[in-house]
């Protein structure tokens, strides 16, 4: 198992050098080399011609599969309130259940859950849902194994759930126990017409590279999804669903972990990831107290507050308002950049905002190759000009 | 209090460049690092034992030169290290890993806790934390970025959560996965170093580990990769000119006409 590079076959060609994603094969004295870090993805082996690179896997045991049927949505409960991303994911668990002619369903844990109708006018045919007291806190080791109970007893073909700090937290040691495939952050999913397997597009190396993934032998096939990657659809009231209640067994699934207190982080006057308009702002603010200043910004727009990782690494503005691959991913009808060179990083969390406008006096700032308006200048000149503009009218 | 941190070695750089002739990942001179996010969890592993006494054990899945990284953790105050690598282990998404490198903690035993970064810079899925514990059958806590008290049987940590932090009981032994948040990574001392020169660093292999082969590296993967490529940005936007307050002027016009405002 691995990769081999058969040289007598091998004419030097040098075709498989730039279908390298990783820049790992070299063709020295007309024979190709590999240098260390082959994550074995395939891709020389297509680009070959002359079938000298073969990436030898193991067929796959012909596992479960055709009794696994049907889409899941783990739809997110805090505090009796439905998450949004449940509702994202219904609205893409639609379309992936219409083509593959099977049902969608959501799976909710909570205690006395609100709207639980909601999911079935969001696009849910059946929604599981799993009452009791205990689950209200979103305990892990009860959502895992209830998690697992349930996909055991139905055999669903695909799990999705959001990439919330819950979901990568509880759905990859569900993964683990099922012995399953799981495809975290994914920004595309679609189904193969061929194989009728789910395509599961994420991007990795800080957003550099776009890899597509499947799980081909082992079902469920799940994915988890951050928050605004894909959009709502619109709720229809009319639409006919059932919702079942499952037992919960307690026997079997016990509680390891116990949630003491929970400390809202209160600085964030206006939810980023509810937020039509957000006001961000990077290195380029220089201190904690320039903050004051987007703030004005935000207040004037009824934005929320935003920020590269730089100023949360500072300490000038808390985690909760960190926007980027390892904050929260944000997809605004509007983003104003302000100080911001715009790492890949930032990048991968702001990037689907409907209109961006960047603000930096470095004009080849990496942010203003994304910017739908760029303003090339001193943040300080011109945020104050934008806030005495806006209030004008 | 026994310790065992995960590391990974990393291309040892966020900015990532695309050579636009061969549309591939520039690498020259690039340097693997540790993951920057594990060298959080090495630290705490040692202020743990420094306070409580006991081992800290650094263990890595990778290729042969992921010894150069271990060597390093020694310098910056891990006790031992523990290289797993075979060619057979190559391929593995974070199912065939999380089995692996449960097998070499349940080989370190008696563990107390394993500890790990929040997620790779490079792979950035932060799966393996919650797959290694659930395989080590341990309780789990993510994006830990303080631990208030611990000792051999408990711990209270606090977890960073989308809007503020919550903290968590949880028994030992556990696994737990860290922010940056939760400390400063010291530098390599002087003694350190001494000592990193001269470990003998074991390289266990599938053998060692008596891994069942249809659990590790590429066969015991439920995922693969089919298709690799590099996103398009297309997006081309205006940049005004002019006087700075005719460059807003112009901006709170088009979003205004835009209804964005």
């Amino acid at each position: 198992m691995g990769i081999e590079i058969d040289l007598d076959k091998c004419i030097g060609c040098g075709d498989c050098e730039p279908a390298c994603p990783f820049g790992l094969l070299k063709v020295v004295n007309d024979k190709v080399q590999l240098v260390e870090g082959c994550t074995l993805c395939g891709a020389c082996e297509d680009a070959c011609a002359y079938e000298a690179i073969v990436i030898e896997a193991v067929a796959p045991a012909p596992l479960a599969g055709e009794d696994h049927h049907g889409v899941w949505v783990f739809a997110e409960q805090r505090n009796g309130k439905l998450k949004w991303v449940g509702y994202e994911l219904l609205a893409k668990g639609r379309e992936l259940a219409d083509t593959l002619k099977t049902e969608l369903c959501a799976v909710c844990f909570g205690h006395g859950v609100n709207d639980v109708s909601e999911l079935i006018a969001g696009g849910a045919d059946k929604v599981y849902l799993v009452d009791e007291p205990a689950l209200a806190s979103n305990q892990e080791d009860l959502l895992t194994g209830g998690l697992v109970e349930l996909v055991r007893q139905y055999k669903p073909a695909i799990v999705l759930a959001g990439a919330t700090a819950l979901g990568r937290s509880f759905i990859p040691r569900a993964a683990a126990i099922l012995k399953t495939g799981l495809t975290a952050d994914c920004t595309g999913l679609e189904i193969d017409k061929e194989t009728g397997l789910l395509l599961q597009t994420r991007p990795t190396f800080g957003g550099n590279v776009m890899a597509t993934i499947i799980c081909q032998s082992r079902r469920p096939q799940m994915s988890t999804v951050r928050p605004r990657v894909f959009r709502r659809g619109v709720p229809d009231k009319g639409r006919q669903g059932q919702i079942i209640k499952v037992d919960f067994n307690k026997e079997r699934v016990t509680a390891r972990t116990k949630l003491l207190s929970f400390v809202e982080d209160i600085t964030e006057r206006v939810k980023l990831d509810e937020a039509d308009i957000i006001v961000s702002g990077g290195r380029g603010l220089g201190k904690a107290d320039n903050f004051k200043l987007l703030e004005e910004l935000a207040k004037v727009l009824g934005a929320a507050l935003g920020s590269s990782r730089p100023p949360v690494d500072e300490g000038w503005i808390p985690y909760s308002h960190q926007v980027g691959q390892t904050g929260k991913t944000v997809c605004p009808k509007l983003y104003i950049a302000c100080g911001i060179s715009g790492s890949v990083q930032h990048m991968a969390g702001m990037g689907t905002s409907e209109c961006i406008v960047a603000i930096n006096d470095d004009p080849n700032a990496p942010i203003f190759e994304i910017a739908t308006y760029g303003i090339v200048g001193d943040l300080f000149k011109v945020v104050p000009l934008m806030i005495e503009k806006l209030k004008s009218g | 209090m026994n310790i065992v941190v995960c590391l990974k070695q990393v291309p040892g750089t966020t900015k990532v460049e695309i050579d636009p002739k061969t549309n591939t990942l520039v690498r020259q001179g690039i340097k693997n690092v540790v993951n920057p996010f594990d060298a959080y969890a090495l630290e705490e592993g040692v202020r743990l034992r420094e306070r409580f006494g006991g081992k800290v054990t650094a263990i890595s899945m990778g290729p042969p030169q992921a010894e150069e990284m271990l060597r390093e953790a020694i310098s910056l105050g891990a006790d031992a290290a523990v290289l797993l690598s075979d060619r057979a282990f190559a391929g593995a998404d974070t199912l065939a890993t999380s089995y692996t490198i449960a097998l070499a903690v349940e080989k370190l035993k008696p563990c107390d806790l394993v500890i790990c970064g929040r997620q790779s810079i490079d792979g950035d899925t932060g799966q393996v934390a919650p797959e290694l514990a659930e395989v080590l059958g341990v309780p789990f806590v993510a994006y830990v970025s303080k631990i208030e008290e611990i000792n051999n049987q408990n711990m209270r940590v606090q977890r960073m959560v989308e809007d503020g932090h919550e903290v968590i009981e949880a028994p030992l032994p556990a696994v737990i996965s860290v922010t940056k948040e939760i400390n400063v990574p010291r530098l390599p001392s002087l003694r350190g170093l001494t000592k990193a020169k001269s470990a003998v660093i074991p390289v266990w292999t599938a053998g060692e580990l008596a891994a069942a082969q249809d659990r590790i590296g590429l066969t015991g993967s439920a995922t693969k990769v089919v298709k690799i490529f590099f996103p398009q940005r297309v997006r081309k936007g205006e940049v005004f000119q002019g006087e700075a307050s005719a460059q807003v002027a112009s901006l709170v016009e088009k979003l205004r006409e835009a209804k964005l405002i």
